[in-house]
């Protein structure tokens, strides 16, 4: 039997507002970010911190929506699954993503991360531009931008963690903080 | 006759672009999943312009929120902008950001610091 009241009340004392565990679609991605719009319009969040949690949204959502591919393509089907959760406490929103991601990729992606959480903000503003004008776009994707300029606009280090299932996938998990600057 | 229009919708800008007047108006929101495809008939319009481009060039950018996705095909955009303004039309970017918007100023500001044409950023009060 699934022990409803304990997820229940785990995402409670973690103040979750909107979470979700499935196949990301881009249809579903538009109703997500509809949904944060209108609760934060609804908490009649001020206009500056509802602009940046939106497009750290955006930013999270569409990664898992184009890696989730990468994973399904040589997996079996439970690993296009992710979740996601957004939260709020005294003012500071959290985002948190998981999914599974191939053992080979995650040095690159490890580098990449560390990459960004050790530059500062002038830095990460030269970095920006770098990447934006010399990198490689792919089909899907900004090309490696989308950490960046997370790292960018809300001033915090990413928090990650990669958890080892199988000698192929582990699961990765992403947490970013958003806070109230000023 | 000769204009590229298209209507906005939640994850991507309306587009109008007046071949005959030169004037390129963006404007709303910009967070496709695929930008490459949604930019491409713009890229394509701006090659046919550049060919029979106008005295003076006007491009009016007023996005609300732009996907990292998208900022890569605004730069191609832009290239091709640049294009034009070293092929003799006089081209002028205009970058509106809301009032308390500093993260689309500062995108703005990267990409002044990147393209070879005047740029204007335009405050716009909510």
């Amino acid at each position: 039997m699934v022990d409803v009241f304990d997820i229940y009340d785990k995402m409670e004392r973690n103040n979750i507002l909107l979470s979700f565990k499935g196949e990301i679609t881009s249809d579903l991605l538009t109703s997500i970010l509809q949904i944060m719009e209108n609760k934060m319009d609804n908490m009649q969040e001020e206009p500056k911190m509802k602009k940046k949690v939106y497009n750290v949204l955006v930013e999270c959502l569409q990664n898992l929506y184009h890696h989730l591919d990468e994973v399904a393509d040589t997996e079996i089907d439970k690993n296009r699954s992710a979740i996601f959760m957004i939260g709020k406490t005294e003012g500071k929103y959290s985002i948190f993503t998981g999914n599974y991601i191939l053992n080979e990729n995650i040095t690159g992606l490890k580098n990449r991360l560390d990459e960004v959480n050790s530059l500062s903000k002038e830095e990460l503003k030269e970095y920006y531009k770098k990447v934006l004008n010399n990198g490689e776009m792919s089909m899907k994707g900004g090309g490696g931008l989308g950490m960046i300029d997370i790292a960018r606009k809300t001033g915090e280090k990413l928090g990650y963690n990669f958890l080892e299932i199988d000698n192929k996938v582990s699961f990765f998990t992403l947490n970013i903080k958003i806070t109230q600057q000023n | 006759m000769d204009k590229y229009t298209i209507e906005g919708t939640p994850k991507t800008p309306s587009i109008s672009f007046d071949l005959s007047s030169g004037v390129l108006e963006i404007k709303g929101r910009s967070i496709p999943e695929n930008s490459i495809e949604f930019y491409k008939p713009l890229v394509d319009s701006l090659d046919k312009y550049s060919g029979a481009a106008k005295a003076a060039t006007t491009v009016n950018v007023q996005l609300e929120y732009f996907n990292t996705s998208s900022s890569k095909c605004i730069l191609d955009v832009f290239k091709k902008l640049e294009g034009i303004h070293k092929g003799g039309s006089a081209v002028t970017i205009n970058w509106h950001y809301e009032e308390d918007d500093e993260d689309m100023l500062e995108a703005g500001e990267d990409y002044q610091a990147i393209i070879n044409v005047p740029f204007k950023m335009v405050m716009v009060a909510e």
